[in-house]
C-alpha cells in the first residue's frame, strides 16, 4: 500500500492511557469496563486491568466511551473559481475533534479533464502536511473519457482509494449522462469501489436557473427555488435505478429532502443496495432561512442539493437514521466566508456552495434524534462511525471499541448543554448556520491515535499528525451481497430452433442477407450466430437431423406459405 | 345516397382481396375475405326483409322476437363467416342490389337498448339521423320508414376511442402490416369507432410535412373517425413556430417525445423541460414513451454480448425498472414545466405505481395501459417459437412478472389509470425476422386495435372490477376529455356523433388470428377467451358491423381535429399558474466585502478600495432589480448619511466577522 510512513511527531500527551470508570458504547451493545490505550491501539478492556504503572489515567465516572467520530463527507479543500473554502485540512480538523470526530473522509474534486491522481497527490501533500486526525479520500470522477480506468484502477490498487463519487448535477461541468453512469458503475464494480452519487438532475436545476434569473430573482433564495426537492429524489431514484440493473451498491451523498429519503427507504425494501447519507445541515437546521432578509445570513445556506425549506425535513430525516432507512452520517463540511460567497451577490449561481457542520456533526445528531428519544446511544454509535466504516471498510480498525482497534475514542457527555454560536466555533466563518441552537451532549474528551486530542474545552494539536488510511476494495459489508446476486442473477437466453421462414428484405442492412427461401444452405446447417453457445442449444438437433434435410428441402422453399402459420420454424 | 352507398358495399373486399393474393394467395386469407364479402349480401337480406318488418308491424311485439334475436346473435356472429362462405362466394353480384335498402340507415333508430354513460346507465331510444345523435328518450317521435334495431337487452355505448395506434409507421423501410384501411376497419369490427394515430416522423422531417402525409393516407384510406397525435422526434431550433402551427391551424392537441431510443428519437431532460413549456403555452399535451434510453442502450450491448439474440433480450434489456425511472422522471419534469403530462403505454407494476402516487400528491398526470398489457404477460418472450415470441416485441415490453395484468386492470378500474389504448403496430412475421440474429432490430408492435374493449371488457367488467360505467370511462369518455373531444365524442347524448356500440355483455367469443381482421399471422391474444362483444358498430350514423359482417368503405373517416387547452386537463394547470408566482425577497444590498471573483466581472472590488464614492443607497442596482420591489434598501441608509458612515465602511472584514455582513437587518 501507500504512505502509512509517518513523521515523528511530538509526543503532546502520554502514550498509554487508562480510562477508568466509562460505559463503553458499541453499535450493538453497551457495558461497563475500563480501556487501556497503548501505541495508538486499544489493548485491553475489561476489568482490573493489568497496566504499568504510572500511566495517565482518566476518570470516566459512569460517562460514555464511544468509538470516535467518523465524518464521510468533508470538502475541505475544494476549489470554487479560484477561491478555496476557508477551512483548510488543519482548520477543519481541528473543528472535527473538537467535536468528537476522529477521522475524515474527505473529497478529492479534480477539475474536468484534470488526471484524478495529480489531483490525489495534491489532496493528499495537502492532508499530510496540514490534518490533526486521520483522514482518508474519495476522489470525485468530474469527466468520464477512456483514460480514466487505468487512473481508477491504480487508485484502487496502489493508493488505497475505494470509493468514488459521481455527480449528476452541474451541468456541462462535472455531469455525467446515464450512459456514463451506467459505465461508470460497470466498471466501479468491478474494481470493488464505493459509489458515490452526488444526486440531482443537473438538466432541469439549468432551466430553472435560467427561469429564476429572468424573472428577477438574484438572492439566495432562487438557488433553494432552482433546486426543489423533487429534482433531488428524481435523480436518485434514477442512480438506483442505473444500480439495480448493474447490480452494484450505490451510496447518495447528502439526502437532504424527505422526499430523496422516502425513494431510498423504498428502494431498500425492494432490494437493492442502497444507501443514504444524511449531513449535520439537513438533520439539524433547515431552508427556511434562504429567504432571510439579511444576505449574508442566506448565503451562509447554499448548499448542494440546497437544505429543504419544509421545516418537519429534520425531523423525518432523524427518524429515518433512527430506523437504519438511512445509514450514515456526514457534514459536507466546506463553508466559504461571506465575502467569498458575495462574489454571487448578484446572481445566485455565482454563490459558492458549501455549509459547516464539522464540529456540530456529533452533538446535532445527538441533541436531535437521540435526545429526543428516535434512537438510542448504541445507534448513534452506529450512524455517526460504525456503518460508515463498515462501507467504507475500515471496520473493525474505526468504529468500534475493541482490542486491536484503534485509539480513536471519545467520552461523551450526553447531558451538557452548549449553544452553538459562530463565536466560539473553531471553523473560520463568519456564519454558523447552527447559530444558537441549544445542544444536548458533547464531547468530554477526545482521544485520536491515543493521544488526548481535546480536554476541558482546549485542543492540543499539531498539525500534520493526522494518518492517510488506505481502503481496501470490495468491503464485505456491500459485496457480500453483490457475489452472490451476481451468481444468483445469471442470465440466459431460450435455446430455441432457428428461425427460418421468410425474413423481409431490409436494404439498409447489409448483414442480413436476403430472405431465407433463396439460401442454399439447408436449415439445420444455417451457420449459428458466432456467439452462440453449442453447449447451451441443445434443442437444435432433436426434431431435425443432418440427414432428414434433403427431403425436407423442397418443403422449406416455399416461400411465405399463405397460411401464415407452417412457416414460422421447424420446431415447437 | 344510394349511389354513394353501393360502391362502398362493395369497395371494402376489393382491396382486401389484392391484400391476401399480395401475402402468397392464401386459403385462410380468402376464406376470411370470402366471410366478410358473402356476408354482405346475407346481412341486407336480414335486415330489409325479417328484420324491420317485425318492427314496423306492431309496438306491443317487438320485444319477443327481438329477445330471441338477441340470443341467437352472439353464437351466430363467430360462425356466420365459415358458414356463409359457401353459399354466398359464387354471387358476388347480388350486391348491386343492395341500394334500395340503403337511404333508410342513415336514419337509424335504437329501440330498447340500456344506454351507458360514463356517469350512468338508463333505458332509453335513441335516434340517429345525420351522423348525430338527434334524440333520446322514450316514445320518440321519428319519421317513418327509418331503420329499427332493437337492442333489447344489450347495452348502448358510446363507440371506443384508440388513444394509440401506429397505423403508418415505417421502420427501416418497412411499412406496418396494418395500414390504415385495414387497422381501422379492425378497429370497428371491434367497436371502436375513433382512432388517435401517432405521426412519427423520420428525426429532421419538419413535423408539418409528415403531418400532410399522415393526413393524406389516413384521409384516403380511414374507415373510422381519427385525429393525429404527433411525435416530436428531434429536438431542433424551429420547434415552437412548427408546434404552434400545427396547434393553431391543423387540430393537433398532443405531442409525444421519446426518453428511449437513444441517438435516434431521444430527448434529454432540458429538451424536454423546454419542449413542455413549450406545450404548456400552447395548451397542449404531453405524451411520453417512458422508457431509459441509455440504460436499455447499454443493457442491450451486454445481452448482445453474453450471446442472448432472441426476442426474450428485448425484455431483458428493457426491464421495468427502466420504464418505471422514465415515468418518475418525466413526472419531474412535467411538474416543473407545469405541464400536463400523458404517459403512453403503462406496461409495467411500477410504472403504474409512480403514476399512482403522483397522482395522489395532485400532480397532473394521466397513464395509458395498453390492451396488450391488460390481456396478456410477457413470459411469452421465452417461447420457444421465435415468431410467436417476436410477436410480443413491444417497448416498453409487456411484463414477464404474471400478476401485471390483473395490477394494471386495478388500476384502471380504481382510475389511477385512465385510458385505455392498443398502440397497435403490427409487423408480420417476416418482417419481425429481420432481427432473427439480433432482437435489437426485429421491429416492435403488436396488435390490439380490435380486441381492446373485448379485453377491458373480460378482464375488468366480467371480473367485476369494475362496472359498465368505468368501462364506457375508460375505453372512451376519459380519453375524449383529455384531448378534448368531449361531448363530440365518448358520450351517448343529443348532438354528440353518432357513433355507438351496441355490446352484447354475454357473448363469448375466442380470439384468433383465424378470425381477425388484421394482416398479421399472430395474435398476441390467441386464444383468450372473451366475454362481450360488440353486436352493432354504427360510426358516424351509419350501421358498421352487423351480425358479424362489416360494411367499410375506406376513406370515409374524417379528421377530427381538436382544440386547445381542455379544460378536463387544464382548468388544474390554469389556477396552479396563477398560484405558483414565486417572489424574491426584497432585501437590502449586500455592501460587505466580495472576494475578488475571477470569473464574475460583475461584482466589484472589494468596497474600501474602491475609488466609487457612490452611496450605498445608490450602489449599481443590478439591471433586473425591480425597484418596486426593493423597498428596503433604503429604510436604514439615507442619501445623505454616507458621507459620515464612510470612515466605517473603509474597515475590510473586521475580525468578528458579523459586523461587516451588512447595513441593514
Amino acid at each position: 500500500m501507500s504512505y502509512q510512513g509517518k513523521k515523528s511527531i511530538p509526543h503532546i500527551t502520554s502514550d498509554r492511557l487508562l480510562i477508568k470508570g466509562g460505559r463503553i458504547i458499541n453499535d450493538d451493545q453497551s457495558f461497563y469496563a475500563d480501556l487501556y490505550l497503548e501505541d495508538g491501539l486499544i489493548k485491553q478492556i475489561g476489568e482490573n486491568l493489568i497496566v504499568p504503572g504510572g500511566v495517565k489515567t482518566i476518570e470516566a465516572n459512569g460517562r460514555m466511551v464511544i468509538p470516535g467520530g467518523i465524518d464521510v463527507n468533508t470538502y475541505l479543500q475544494k476549489p470554487f473559481q479560484g477561491m478555496t473554502s476557508v477551512d483548510d485540512f488543519y482548520q477543519g480538523t481541528k473543528a472535527a475533534l473538537a467535536g468528537g470526530t476522529t477521522m475524515i473522509i474527505d473529497h478529492v474534486l479534480p477539475e474536468p479533464g484534470a488526471s484524478l491522481l495529480t489531483t490525489f497527490e495534491k489532496w493528499h501533500e495537502a492532508a499530510d502536511t496540514k490534518s490533526c486526525c486521520d483522514y482518508s479520500l474519495h476522489v470525485d470522477i468530474t469527466s468520464w473519457d477512456d483514460g480514466i480506468r487505468e487512473e481508477l484502477d491504480m487508485l484502487v490498487q496502489d493508493k488505497g482509494v475505494n470509493s468514488f463519487q459521481v455527480y449528476m448535477a452541474y451541468k456541462d461541468l462535472y455531469q455525467m449522462s446515464d450512459s456514463q453512469l451506467y459505465e461508470a458503475f460497470t466498471f466501479l464494480k468491478g474494481l470493488g469501489a464505493v459509489i458515490l452519487v452526488h444526486a440531482e438532475n443537473g438538466d432541469l436545476i439549468a432551466q430553472e436557473q435560467k427561469r429564476i434569473l429572468e424573472m428577477g430573482i438574484t438572492g439566495p433564495e432562487g438557488h433553494a427555488l432552482s433546486r426543489p426537492e423533487e429534482l433531488e429524489a428524481e435523480a436518485a431514484f434514477r442512480a438506483i435505478t442505473i444500480a439495480s440493473r448493474i447490480n452494484c451498491p450505490v451510496y447518495i451523498t447528502k439526502v437532504m429532502s424527505k422526499s430523496a429519503a422516502d425513494i431510498i427507504t423504498l428502494a431498500r425494501k425492494k432490494g437493492p443496495l442502497v444507501f443514504g447519507e444524511p449531513i449535520a445541515a439537513s438533520l439539524g437546521t433547515d431552508g427556511t432561512h434562504y429567504w432571510s432578509k439579511n444576505w449574508a445570513k442566506a448565503a451562509a445556506f447554499v448548499t448542494s442539493p440546497p437544505l429543504s425549506p419544509d421545516p418537519t425535513t429534520p425531523d423525518y430525516l432523524n427518524s429515518l437514521l433512527a430506523c437504519g432507512d438511512l445509514q450514515v452520517t456526514g457534514s459536507g463540511h466546506c463553508p466559504y466566508s461571506t465575502a467569498q460567497k458575495a462574489v454571487g451577490k448578484d446572481n445566485f449561481t455565482l454563490i459558492p456552495e458549501g455549509v459547516n457542520g464539522i464540529e456540530e456533526r456529533m452533538t446535532v445528531v445527538w441533541d436531535k434524534a437521540v435526545a429526543t428519544g428516535k434512537m438510542d446511544e448504541n445507534q448513534f454509535v452506529a450512524v455517526t462511525s460504525t456503518n460508515a466504516a463498515k462501507i467504507f471498510n475500515l471496520y473493525p480498525r474505526k468504529g468500534r471499541i475493541a482490542v486491536g482497534s484503534d485509539a480513536d475514542v471519545v467520552i461523551w457527555d450526553p447531558d451538557k448543554v452548549k449553544t452553538i454560536t459562530a463565536k466560539s466555533h473553531k471553523s473560520a466563518v463568519e456564519y454558523n448556520i447552527f447559530e444558537g441552537m441549544e445542544c444536548h451532549g458533547s464531547p468530554l474528551v477526545v482521544i485520536s491515535q491515543g493521544k488526548i486530542v481535546f480536554e476541558d474545552g482546549n485542543l492540543h494539536v499539531n498539525k500534520g499528525m493526522g494518518r492517510f488510511i488506505p481502503r481496501k476494495p470490495f468491503p464485505e459489508y456491500l459485496y457480500q451481497r453483490v457475489k452472490i446476486r451476481n451468481k444468483v442473477g445469471a442470465l440466459q437466453g431460450v435455446s430455441r430452433g432457428m428461425y427460418d421462414g421468410p425474413v423481409y428484405d431490409v436494404p439498409a442492412t447489409p448483414k442480413y442477407a436476403t430472405p431465407a427461401p433463396s439460401a442454399k444452405s439447408s436449415p439445420s446447417k444455417h451457420q449459428p450466430p458466432p456467439i452462440r453457445n453449442l453447449h447451451q442449444s441443445n434443442f437444435s438437433l432433436s426434431g431435425a437431423q443432418i440427414d432428414d434435410n434433403n427431403p425436407r428441402r423442397t418443403g422449406h422453399r416455399i416461400v411465405a406459405p399463405p397460411g401464415g402459420r407452417s412457416n414460422i420454424t421447424s420446431l415447437g | 345516397m344510394a349511389e354513394e352507398r353501393a360502391p362502398r358495399a362493395r369497395k371494402p373486399e376489393l382491396p382486401a382481396r389484392s391484400g391476401s393474393s399480395g401475402s402468397g394467395g392464401s386459403p385462410r386469407a380468402r376464406h376470411k375475405f370470402g366471410g366478410v364479402f358473402c356476408s354482405v349480401q346475407d346481412a341486407f337480406e336480414n335486415k330489409t326483409l325479417t328484420f324491420s318488418s317485425p318492427g314496423l308491424a306492431s309496438g306491443g311485439g317487438r320485444r319477443p322476437p327481438s329477445s330471441a334475436r338477441a340470443s341467437e346473435t352472439p353464437s351466430s356472429a363467430p360462425e356466420a363467416g365459415p358458414e356463409g362462405a359457401g353459399p354466398c362466394e359464387p354471387a358476388p353480384p347480388p350486391a348491386a342490389g343492395l341500394p334500395p335498402g340503403q337511404p333508410q340507415s342513415d336514419r337509424l333508430l335504437i329501440k330498447g337498448g340500456k344506454i351507458v354513460n360514463d356517469d350512468q346507465s338508463f333505458y332509453a331510444d335513441v335516434y340517429l339521423e345525420d351522423g348525430l345523435i338527434k334524440q333520446i328518450g322514450e316514445n320518440l317521435i321519428v319519421p317513418g320508414g327509418i331503420k329499427i334495431i332493437d337492442a333489447y337487452g344489450l347495452l348502448v355505448l358510446p363507440g371506443g376511442v384508440d388513444v394509440h395506434t401506429r397505423l403508418q409507421v415505417s421502420v427501416m423501410g418497412m411499412s406496418s402490416a396494418d395500414d390504415f384501411h385495414h387497422g381501422t376497419k379492425a378497429a370497428l369490427a371491434g367497436g371502436t369507432t375513433m382512432i388517435l394515430d401517432h405521426v412519427l416522423p423520420e428525426p429532421g422531417v419538419n413535423l408539418l410535412t409528415a403531418y400532410d402525409q399522415w393526413r393524406e393516407a389516413a384521409d384516403g384510406k380511414s374507415c373510422c373517425d381519427y385525429s393525429l397525435h404527433i411525435d416530436i422526434t428531434r429536438w431542433h431550433e424551429s420547434l415552437r413556430e412548427e408546434l404552434e402551427a400545427l396547434v393553431k391551424d391543423k387540430g393537433v392537441n398532443s405531442f409525444q417525445v421519446f426518453m428511449a431510443y437513444k441517438d435516434k428519437y431521444q430527448c434529454t431532460d432540458g429538451q424536454m423541460y423546454e419542449i413542455f413549456s413549450i406545450i404548456r403555452e400552447l395548451g397542449a399535451i404531453a405524451q411520453v414513451h417512458a422508457e431509459n434510453g441509455d440504460i436499455i442502450d447499454e443493457e442491450q450491448k451486454r445481452l448482445l454480448e453474453l450471446g442472448i439474440t432472441g426476442p426474450e433480450g428485448h425484455v431483458l434489456s428493457h426491464p421495468e425498472e427502466v420504464e418505471t425511472e422514465a415515468v418518475y422522471r418525466a413526472i419531474t419534469i412535467a411538474k416543473q414545466a407545469n405541464c400536463p403530462l400523458y404517459v403512453t403505454k403503462v406496461m409495467s407494476k411500477g410504472a403504474a405505481d409512480t403514476i399512482a402516487h403522483a397522482r395522489r400528491k395532485g400532480t397532473v398526470v394521466y397513464g395509458e395501459p395498453l390492451a396488450a398489457g391488460l390481456g396478456t404477460d410477457g413470459s411469452h418472450y421465452w417461447s420457444k417459437n421465435w415468431a410467436k415470441a417476436a410477436a410480443f416485441v413491444t417497448s416498453p415490453p409487456i411484463s414477464p412478472d404474471p400478476m401485471t395484468p390483473d395490477h394494471l386492470s386495478s388500476l384502471l378500474a380504481s382510475g389511477d389509470l385512465q385510458a385505455v389504448g392498443s398502440a397497435h403496430c403490427t409487423f408480420s412475421t417476416a418482417q419481425k425476422a429481420v432481427g432473427k440474429d439480433n432482437f435489437t432490430l426485429i421491429p416492435e408492435g403488436t396488435n390490439g386495435i380490435e380486441e381492446r374493449m373485448t379485453i377491458v371488457w373480460e378482464k375488468c367488467v366480467a371480473s367485476g372490477k369494475m362496472d359498465e360505467n368505468d368501462f364506457v370511462a375508460v375505453t372512451s369518455t376519459n380519453a375524449a376529455k383529455i384531448f378534448n373531444l368531449y361531448p363530440r365524442k365518448g358520450r351517448v347524448a343529443v348532438g354528440s356523433d353518432a357513433d355507438l356500440v351496441i355490446w352484447n355483455p354475454k357473448a363469448a367469443s375466442v380470439i384468433s388470428a383465424k378470425s381477425h381482421h388484421l394482416n398479421v399471422e399472430y395474435n398476441i391474444f390467441e386464444g383468450t377467451e372473451c366475454r362481450g362483444a360488440p353486436t352493432v358498430v354504427i360510426s358516424q350514423g351509419r350501421i358498421v358491423l352487423e351480425d358479424g359482417n362489416l360494411f367499410v368503405t375506406p376513406g370515409s373517416g374524417r379528421f377530427v381535429p381538436r382544440k386547445t387547452f381542455p379544460d378536463f386537463v387544464y382548468k388544474r394547470i390554469k389556477a396552479r399558474n396563477r398560484l405558483a408566482e414565486i417572489h424574491g425577497v426584497p432585501r437590502g444590498l449586500y455592501d460587505g466585502p466580495v472576494q475578488d471573483g475571477i470569473v464574475s466581472a460583475k461584482a466589484a472590488a472589494p468596497a474600501p478600495s474602491s475609488r466609487i464614492t457612490s452611496c450605498p443607497g445608490k450602489i449599481s442596482m443590478p439591471p433586473i432589480r425591480n425597484l418596486h420591489q426593493s423597498g428596503f434598501s433604503l429604510s436604514g441608509s439615507q442619501a445623505d448619511d454616507h458621507i459620515a458612515r464612510r470612515p466605517a465602511q473603509k474597515i475590510m472584514a473586521p475580525p468578528g466577522g458579523r459586523s461587516n455582513i451588512t447595513s441593514l437587518s
